[in-house]
């Protein structure tokens, strides 16, 4: 079971273990309220401990953009409430899941692989597989179940928090008033924008989680290795947050 | 008992294991002993189904471990405990929560039944009101003896212990040998630990296998040990100054001493 730890291969040799993984992490559980139990464990983990980091972000990048779209519309003859048009429409379609994205792979994505990859140098993993416990389902499924639930959620505070920021820096600065941008906000909602935001923020969380979960749980060697197993969880976690960014709007907005 | 035959573990080129084969006997404390790098963790993980033998079999009271399918295996883990050498606590779970998660995992025991069997076993291993600590706020001892009280709640057939006294001081290793041999005989269980400690091969030595170099070159217990002509075996057993001082000036009177 932990012959992984000598195995090493190429791009494809990892691919299919990460598809398996993946596929073993949803298999049925041995008990289910333990699992419950975890999942909770990893909502809270995930979701709760990251929404001071994803409001304090998404306010400043509201504010930005509306301070930025409303410094090249100032001597145009477009209405100023598009500002608060054009920032709804860039935080719901790509700021709000794409930045908090960015940020999670970096924050929750690391805490993921370096406590999975802990576990495996600390033995905690080969004691669960002694038990009999399926370990790639109790330790990895549960994350995969809290990201996909928490990401969304936080992408949609995200949204508001950056729409609300660029609100106040608009009228701050004076640039756009509360009214105008709200006027802007209101204008043109399609409701289909908020469906592609979920469904992004939903793929991309697992993609992250899995990512992260796959590079720790394989970790191998000392200490040293955990580290480079973080980094690699970071950087993949980030590079196919943006791939699939594309692909996502690709084919949603078409 | 556990048997095995011919086992052969290989990782590439590598042969770590050279056709081992042994019988470990039920309610007795059989160690594996030799030098570091000799294939004796190997040969534990081969045993616990932590990594899968290139060749050979283990059967455990006759099944073959090796040739079950994950349900099957799965059930003689249930028979399983195993101490870790640095323990293998969760981190982020309590003492008693340690103890308590293979009976949340695997049994349907009502809440007040599992806490009366976690503080039993706790009571046994000698660590009582710790049930709320942390891994992290144990000591090196505390936490062994964590590990060993997770390891038997279940009440298993067998017990597999990796390098118990490894970081310990003499006398904390002395206690953790003794409650291993205690909880051996009383509960009767197959015991098979992973060692290089001397003084723990003369104090628990039932049946000792010494391996070399990825072979067997000896087998036999901790009376028949100092009466070996093996050679390996012998620089293993007198690599202390004192013992070699011992074993030239032929104070066979220590020796017989020690090897009660």
């Amino acid at each position: 079971m932990a012959e992984y730890v000598h195995a090493t291969g190429g791009p494809l040799f990892h691919i299919g273990r990460y598809v398996m993984m993946v596929r073993k992490s949803f298999s049925k559980p041995e008990r289910a309220a333990m699992y419950w139990k975890e999942t909770l464990r990893q909502m809270s983990n995930i979701g709760v401990g990251s929404v001071m980091i994803i409001i304090l972000i998404s306010f400043f990048i509201g504010a930005v953009s509306t301070v930025q779209f409303a410094y090249n519309l100032s001597n145009s003859l477009v209405p100023m409430y598009y500002v608060g048009y054009v920032v709804k429409e860039s935080m719901i379609l790509e700021l709000a899941p794409t930045i908090s994205c960015l940020i999670l792979a970096g924050k929750v994505g690391s805490n993921l692989s370096s406590e999975l990859g802990t576990m495996r140098l600390t033995e905690q993993i080969d004691a669960l597989e002694i038990m009999g416990v399926n370990t790639v389902s109790y330790l990895i499924g549960p994350k995969l179940a809290a990201a996909i639930t928490m990401v969304p959620i936080l992408v949609v505070i995200s949204a508001i928090t950056g729409i609300g920021g660029g609100m106040i820096a608009g009228d701050l600065t004076g640039y756009v008033s509360a009214d105008d941008f709200t006027q802007g906000i209101l204008m043109n909602f399609v409701a289909k924008n908020i469906y592609i935001m979920l469904t992004k923020a939903a793929v991309f969380g697992f993609l992250l989680t899995s990512i992260s979960c796959y590079q720790g749980f394989y970790a191998f060697g000392s200490s040293i290795e955990i580290g480079k197993a973080s980094t690699r969880a970071v950087v993949l976690s980030s590079v196919m947050v943006l791939i699939a960014d594309f692909v996502l709007a690709w084919l949603l907005l078409n | 008992m556990i048997e095995v035959r011919d086992v052969c573990k290989s990782f590439g080129t590598q042969d770590v294991l050279k056709g081992i084969s042994t019988v470990f006997e039920a309610g007795k404390n059989n160690l594996i002993i030799g030098k570091s790098g000799s294939g004796k963790t190997v040969l534990l993980k081969c045993i616990v189904g932590l990594l899968t033998p290139t060749e050979g079999q283990v059967l455990f009271d006759n099944r073959n471990y090796v040739a079950m399918n994950i349900e099957e295996k799965n059930k003689i883990r249930r028979e399983l405990g195993m101490l870790f050498q640095g323990g293998a606590l969760f981190d982020s779970l309590t003492v008693e929560e340690n103890v308590r998660f293979p009976l949340d995992m695997f049994t349907n025991m009502s809440m007040s039944d599992k806490k009366d069997r976690v503080n039993e076993v706790l009571k046994r291993v000698n660590l009582p009101n710790t049930n709320s600590k942390y891994p992290s706020q144990l000591s090196g001892g505390m936490q062994k003896r964590t590990g060993i009280a997770r390891a038997i709640v279940m009440n298993p057939k067998y017990l597999f212990c990796d390098e118990p006294n490894s970081g310990l001081d003499p006398q904390t290793s002395i206690v953790i040998d003794e409650l291993i041999m205690e909880i051996t005989e009383e509960y009767k269980i197959t015991t098979i630990t992973n060692t290089h400690d001397m003084n723990s091969v003369i104090t628990n030595g039932d049946k000792i296998l010494f391996l070399h170099e990825g072979k067997k070159h000896w087998e036999g217990n901790k009376i028949s040990l100092f009466d070996s002509d093996n050679k390996e075996l012998i620089d293993f057993i007198f690599a202390s100054e004192f013992l070699k001082e011992a074993r030239d000036a032929r104070h066979t009177k220590l020796l017989n001493n020690l090897s009660k």
